[in-house]
């Protein structure tokens, strides 16, 4: 295999003296204090966000937080109006030369042209790096025989978001970035994806992707970055964000007859000391919040008891992922 | 992982680019109607009817219609076909996904301009087999002022392709760039003498790339001597065309 002509690249990353910060070696990404305006309005405003190596970082955020401009700022397709972007420790728009063939991307919209065949134009992205993986295998792996003849217009959704996987990933990146990728795939087609985001973890790769997906980034991620307008407004593992405030488990969500009293749930639940909330956030769903325990249960089904209703299911736990996202980015439409 | 992945060499990259450009040309219905059999049929319908009066001067319509359709020629691929092809590739992001790539924003030009020159050789050795079909004996020696030609009009075209393409929504440039190539060849002195033009438009012509194109064409196979002007005209569109599609494209 002919090896590039292009300079030795440095393994890890050199940082700036004035970004330099004491968990910046093992950053792989690194978004200080971003800055996007399109048309003078600020998309991404003083954004910061850390990816590790060898780690799944999810960037969650409402349709507009400025999830996919970030990304973009990080893919060297676009200029920060302000802040620095470091990945791989060099600048995506300045050293771009020495970046692109260590970093994958795969777009929201795709980005495939569409006259060509599937494996054809896997082929043809395998052609810009100079040890690809075997195609053959990826293809295998993310079970794109069965259409390898198909041109890119006549594939389903799912089929191109394969396709656009597989060659983000062609060129044995370090860094990959993947914008949104299970929109429009199949059940069959996540696992593939997750498994194969898994595989490249295992092997050192930092992936960081965009989603909408609670559960792609509660199963997938090891960071979690809740973006919204422009900012990132909470971080940490997907077990810090969803333990109330660090505390372990705090939450009895009750499913039952609409419209109870929730004021006299908190009286039943009242112990000196202990402050409990509850509430009807939609009809027959009552969340309590508080220090649970097996007599919160106990007292939670007794005020149930009480009134003679049934609850079709009770669950103790933490929030969700969901809940958490939900809480911080507001429960409206936008 | 061992060390850091690199990109294939930079030839291998633009040859890769340059081949799948040229594939997805010459394997598009409509593009092949325009670059391959719109230009032959032309060539076909000037040199076999008489309804339109060539004013021959001296030359068999196939000497002087020739020159013309090569021009139509290098305008349908470096202008309405690259147009078309990258207005397209703009919207769906493929500009943007390669651009991600080793490949990079300058191999992808590079890429799109050998793409286009490859037709363009495909192109050629079409319309000049059938236009010897029909009887046409040109003088080889003008052979490398016909390149020269080519070059010129590649640049000058594929700069306004790129200037439509990287500004206009897709749609609108398909429109706009097969209304164009339709205008230029009917009244833009590609296909025929400028000076054969009704009117103020002889004057015009001239000054078109097309009517330049035309014109150092016709020069170069009829008189042995690509003219000046024309090729002034041509570097002064590629420089003001180039400088536009350099300032005001956008990838997004």
């Amino acid at each position: 295999m002919p090896l590039s002509d292009a300079p030795a690249r440095p393994r890890t990353a050199s940082a700036a003296p004035d970004d330099a910060a004491p968990d910046a070696d093992d950053a792989a990404v690194r978004v200080r204090g971003l800055v996007k305006r399109y048309d003078g309005r600020a998309v991404v405003d003083g954004l910061d966000l850390t990816a590790a190596q060898g780690a799944v970082t999810a960037v969650l955020g409402p349709n507009g937080a400025g999830k996919t401009t970030t990304i973009e700022c990080c893919e060297g397709l676009r200029s920060p109006d302000g802040g620095t972007v470091r990945v791989l420790g060099l600048d995506p728009v300045a050293d771009a030369r020495r970046l692109r063939p260590r970093v994958g991307v795969m777009l929201q919209d795709g980005g495939l042209p569409t006259g060509v065949r599937a494996l054809e134009l896997l082929r043809h992205v395998a052609a810009m790096y100079a040890a690809p993986r075997p195609v053959d295998e990826l293809a295998e792996r993310l079970g794109l025989h069965g259409f390898a003849r198909t041109t890119v217009r006549r594939l389903s959704g799912g089929q191109r978001q394969r396709v656009a996987l597989a060659a983000a990933v062609v060129g044995r990146p370090e860094v990959v970035f993947l914008d949104e990728p299970s929109a429009g795939m199949d059940p069959q087609s996540r696992r593939a994806v997750w498994d194969l985001v898994r595989e490249l973890r295992a092997d050192g790769v930092a992936i960081v992707l965009t989603t909408h997906l609670m559960d792609e980034a509660a199963d997938l991620a090891d960071h979690v970055h809740v973006v919204d307008h422009g900012r990132v407004i909470a971080s940490g593992s997907v077990r810090e964000l969803t333990s109330a405030d660090g505390a372990g488990p705090g939450s009895v969500r009750v499913e039952a007859a609409p419209g109870l009293d929730v004021t006299t749930l908190v009286e039943a639940l009242a112990e000196p000391g202990a402050d409990w909330t509850a509430a009807e956030p939609e009809p027959g769903v009552y969340t309590v919040t508080g220090p649970v325990s097996p007599a919160a249960v106990a007292a939670v089904t007794g005020w149930l008891a009480e009134r003679g209703v049934l609850a079709r299911s009770v669950t103790t736990g933490s929030r969700t992922l969901e809940d958490v996202f939900l809480d911080l980015t507001g429960r409206n439409l936008r | 992982m061992s060390a850091a992945p690199a990109a294939a060499p930079v030839v291998r990259r633009v040859a890769a680019q340059a081949s799948f450009e040229t594939r997805a040309i010459l394997r598009n219905g409509e593009q092949l109607l325009v670059t391959i059999v719109l230009p032959v049929l032309v060539l076909f319908a000037l040199v076999r009817t008489s309804f339109v009066d060539l004013g021959t001067n001296g030359f068999s319509r196939v000497d002087l219609v020739t020159p013309g359709v090569l021009a139509l020629a290098v305008m349908s691929t470096a202008f309405t076909s690259q147009a078309i092809a990258t207005a397209f590739d703009r919207r769906n992001g493929v500009l943007r996904l390669m651009a991600t790539t080793p490949l990079g924003r300058s191999g992808l030009l590079a890429g799109k301009v050998l793409g286009v020159l490859t037709v363009e050789v495909v192109q050629v050795a079409v319309i000049c087999g059938v236009a010897v079909a029909l009887g046409w004996r040109p003088e080889l020696g003008a052979l490398p002022a016909v390149v020269g030609t080519v070059l010129l009009g590649t640049a000058a075209f594929t700069a306004l392709a790129l200037l439509l393409a990287g500004t206009l929504r897709a749609e609108g440039v398909l429109a706009v760039a097969n209304l164009v190539l339709v205008l230029l060849t009917v009244g833009g002195g590609v296909l025929l003498p400028a000076q054969q033009l009704a009117g103020p438009l002889a004057h015009v012509a001239v000054l078109l790339p097309s009517g330049a194109l035309g014109e150092a064409m016709r020069g170069a196979l009829l008189h042995g001597a690509v003219p000046p002007f024309s090729v002034v005209v041509l570097l002064a569109w590629t420089a003001a065309l180039g400088a536009g599609a350099a300032r005001l494209f956008r990838w997004h």
